[in-house]
């Protein structure tokens, strides 16, 4: 929601990055103040998960220009671990799986750090599983998930549950959320939308990644961004999404089709 | 590599200092005379002169083994002092009368030892150097007829066990480090659980190199008679220096009818610099024979130091029905080399071994895990289960696996799995998405690859386990 006293939460300028030599992101800007909804669509490989992946420190991208300040503080002199402990958390397209790590430790560490971070109190093992399991009965999860490791064999829907049961645990100040409504079925999309409205307010805020309005329909955008070859060619409100979604990409696009396919 | 990974496994060793208590060092060098020496100096039965001697001898017609997976420049022997004892000899009565630099050392290792000793109700042998300083809980032991002290004070005063077992699971000319154990062993422990008894409380020991350039020879002799059980505890941590020192250690376990020996060993010698300089070479015959019917033979450990480490804890299961395990997690780093496993040898009906091994490798290090299962003939029934998993951090080091399986019986059943994985950069940036630093993303990673390792360890020393790995681990990231 677009509030009259709100702050600026992201403010990104002119961002470039690379990887392996090749540019991805090739200019980017983009203000998210808090409270607000913003939704990020375009064409597959257009760099909407690098962008993502550039703004929690992957060390794997190069950052060849422009500027991010995060709280207005740059977030380039953060390591990824001090941005998550700033606020700043990422919502994965593709949650990577780690065997042999309970997901009840990984969880209540993630939650212990954040908690030190912000002065108060740490879970111990016992409370940790308490307030978990509080959690995830407001996800619908089952409890089992807590044993298992981390992600492994969870399915594509389970993997994203148990990204937004770590967004809710973290309670972070900007949340991006990379495709988090991808893989899953109608009534998972409906309790992990709900879990980000619950979590929205008007001191943080929400960046969607995604294809679909039918996302946006359950979590309404404030701004609709439409990225392209490593850019924002287009930005527009929620009407945006719903004209994307009956025209496609090729009417905002700024150059040939096929040239914007090379590009990925 | 990146750098945070660089910086992880590149670590000082922690427990590198020297302890400034005068030492009794015998002259360089290795030949009869040394041996007369030795045995002198301690004071010894004319049998054990000869099995020493009879130990040189042969000793001196073998050569060096070249198989193991490793490299290191030749061993000067005639370079090495072979004895080397803390001049305060005389027993004592109390921990107040124990050095106080000594004591230091124990707690700049990390070991409160009377608190420990205390507390936890472990018996604690120090070993330091090469003769027994001090033995706590002997007199508990005593009282349920267990026999818990120095393998030289076991001469003294038992001759006769230790003559009936000694070299009776590795034979003086087993290999060319148990040869040149059995020539020159100094001191060591010894453990002898009377029929019936099963040991109220875990049993530890703390060896500890401490001259420089005196090469570390302990010999351990531990017996369950009928039906006796115990757990062992052996840990160890050793002093920086750049020169190598050779450590060759011979370990005997025997099992009698229904026994259960448990032991345990967390390794933390000095594994040289970042660029390989200096270490301990850890060459080390560990063997326990499961001799009666239902007895059992269990070796855990977690090894994290040495420069090269060469050992093989194994378990010949003679007697029927009787049970061999394996449990180890080796941990290499910088240029340490590991070649280390297990064998088991069935010979009993019936008998089963389990075999899990866990090995982690970073920086430049080479870890080889090296196994044999052999079902001999008479082993109807027999079967084992072989577990070997290898992880790799960065993409320096190298993990290789050696089972070798022979079965000559057709009713045996043998089960091998192995798998490598790999600590990769997206799961450290996954665990750094959610604040936790590398340090502590890899030693929860380690700790959940070792778990079924660390399950075996008896509590305390679990705690221990897992606090080394952190240490080896462990850095400024960034
Ligand atoms: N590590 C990498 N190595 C090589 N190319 C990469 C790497 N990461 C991203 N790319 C390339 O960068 C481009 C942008 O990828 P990105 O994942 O950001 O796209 P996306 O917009 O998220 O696409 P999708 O909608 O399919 O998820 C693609 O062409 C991709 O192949
Ligand atoms: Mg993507």
């Amino acid at each position: 929601m677009i509030y009259q006293d709100s702050k600026t939460l992201l403010e990104v300028r002119g961002l470039r990055a690379t990887v392996n030599g090749v540019e991805i992101l090739k200019g980017i800007d983009l203000t998210v103040r808090s409270g607000e909804v913003h939704a990020i669509m375009g064409p597959n490989g257009s760099g909407k998960s690098t962008f993502a992946k550039v703004l929690a420190g992957h060390t794997a991208y190069e950052v060849t220009g422009g500027e991010v300040a995060f709280e207005g503080k740059s977030l380039f002199e953060l390591k990824p671990e001090e941005r998550a402990r700033a606020g700043v958390f990422l919502a994965f397209q593709y949650p990577i799986e780690i065997p042999g790590v309970a997901n009840s430790q990984f969880l209540r560490l993630a939650y212990n750090t954040m908690q030190a971070q912000r002065g108060r109190d740490e879970l111990d093992p016992l409370e940790f599983d308490d307030f978990v399991r509080e959690k995830m009965k407001l996800l619908e999860m089952n409890p089992d998930f807590l044993d298992r490791s981390v992600n492994e064999g969870f399915s594509g829907g389970e993997k994203k549950r148990n990204e937004i049961l770590q967004m809710a645990l973290l309670e972070p100040r900007l949340a991006v959320l990379d495709e988090t409504d991808s893989g899953l079925d109608i009534d998972a999309l409906r309790v992990v939308a709900g879990g980000v409205n619950q979590l929205a307010n008007k001191d943080n805020a929400v960046l969607l990644v995604t294809h679909y309005q039918r996302l946006l329909n359950y979590i309404v955008p404030d701004y609709v961004h439409v990225m392209e070859s490593g850019r924002i060619v287009k930005t527009g409100d929620k009407a945006l999404a719903l004209e994307l979604e009956n025209r496609g990409y090729d009417w905002v696009s700024v150059e040939p089709r096929a040239a914007a396919g090379a590009a990925a | 590599m990146s750098a945070v990974l660089q910086n992880l496994v590149n670590q000082p060793y922690k427990h590198g200092f020297v302890t400034d208590i005068e030492s009794d060092v015998a002259p360089k060098g290795l030949n009869e005379d040394t041996i007369r020496l030795i045995s002198t100096k301690k004071n010894e039965p004319q049998w054990l002169l000869e099995f020493r001697l009879k130990a040189y001898q042969q000793w001196l017609k073998m050569d060096e083994p070249k198989w193991p997976n490793v490299k290191y420049p030749k061993i000067d022997f005639q370079a090495i002092s072979y004895y080397s004892a803390p001049k305060s000899k005389k027993k004592l009565a109390s921990m107040d009368e124990v050095d106080p630099e000594l004591l230091r050392t124990f707690e700049k290792l990390g070991v409160p030892m009377n608190e420990r000793a205390k507390l936890a109700g472990v018996a604690v042998d120090v070993i330091f150097d090469s003769v027994s300083v001090v033995t706590t809980y002997k007199a508990k032991l005593a009282e349920v007829g267990i026999i818990f002290g120095s393998i030289s004070e076991a001469v003294q005063e038992h001759p006769e066990l230790v003559k009936q077992y000694l070299g009776s699971v590795v034979p003086v000319g087993d290999n060319y480090y148990a040869a040149l154990n059995s020539a020159v062993f100094t001191d060591g422990s010894f453990c002898f659980i009377p029929k019936g008894v099963k040991c109220p409380m875990d049993l530890s020991t703390y060896f500890r190199i401490n001259t420089e350039a005196s090469g570390q020879f302990e010999r351990t002799l531990i017996i369950a008679e009928e039906g006796a059980s115990v757990s062992y505890l052996e840990g160890c941590t050793a002093p920086k220096f750049d020169t190598n020192q050779l450590h060759a250690a011979v370990v005997e376990l025997v099992a009698l009818d229904n026994a259960d020996i448990k032991y345990s060993t967390v390794q933390n010698w000095y594994a040289g610099d970042e660029n390989g300089i200096g270490g301990i070479y850890n060459f080390v015959t560990k063997r326990g024979l499961a001799k009666g019917v239902n007895s059992r033979i269990s070796w855990t450990q977690v090894e994290t130091g040495s420069a090269i480490t060469w050992k093989y804890p194994s378990c010949i299961l003679r007697g029927d029905n009787s049970v061999g395990e394996f449990y180890s997690v080796a941990v290499t780093n910088n240029h340490q080399q590991a070649d280390t496993g297990t064998k088991m040898i069935h010979i009993g009906k019936n008998t089963r071994s389990t075999i899990v091994s866990k090995g982690i490798s970073a920086g430049h290090s080479n870890n080889s895990y090296r196994g044999l299962v052999r079902i001999a003939p008479t082993a109807a029934g027999a079967r084992n289960y072989s577990q070997c998993d290898s992880m790799l951090i960065g993409d320096q080091s190298a993990a290789n696996t050696f089972p070798y399986i022979q079965v000559n019986n057709n009713s045996a059943k043998v089960e091998h799995e192995a798998s490598t994985s790999k600590i990769g950069e997206e799961q450290l940036f996954y665990f750094a998405q959610r604040g936790i630093g590398a340090e502590a993303a890899v030693s929860m990673i380690i700790n959940g690859f070792c778990k079924d390792v660390f399950q075996q360890l008896p509590m305390e020393f679990a705690v221990e386990a897992t606090k080394l790995l952190g240490f080896k681990l462990e850095g400024s990231v960034g």
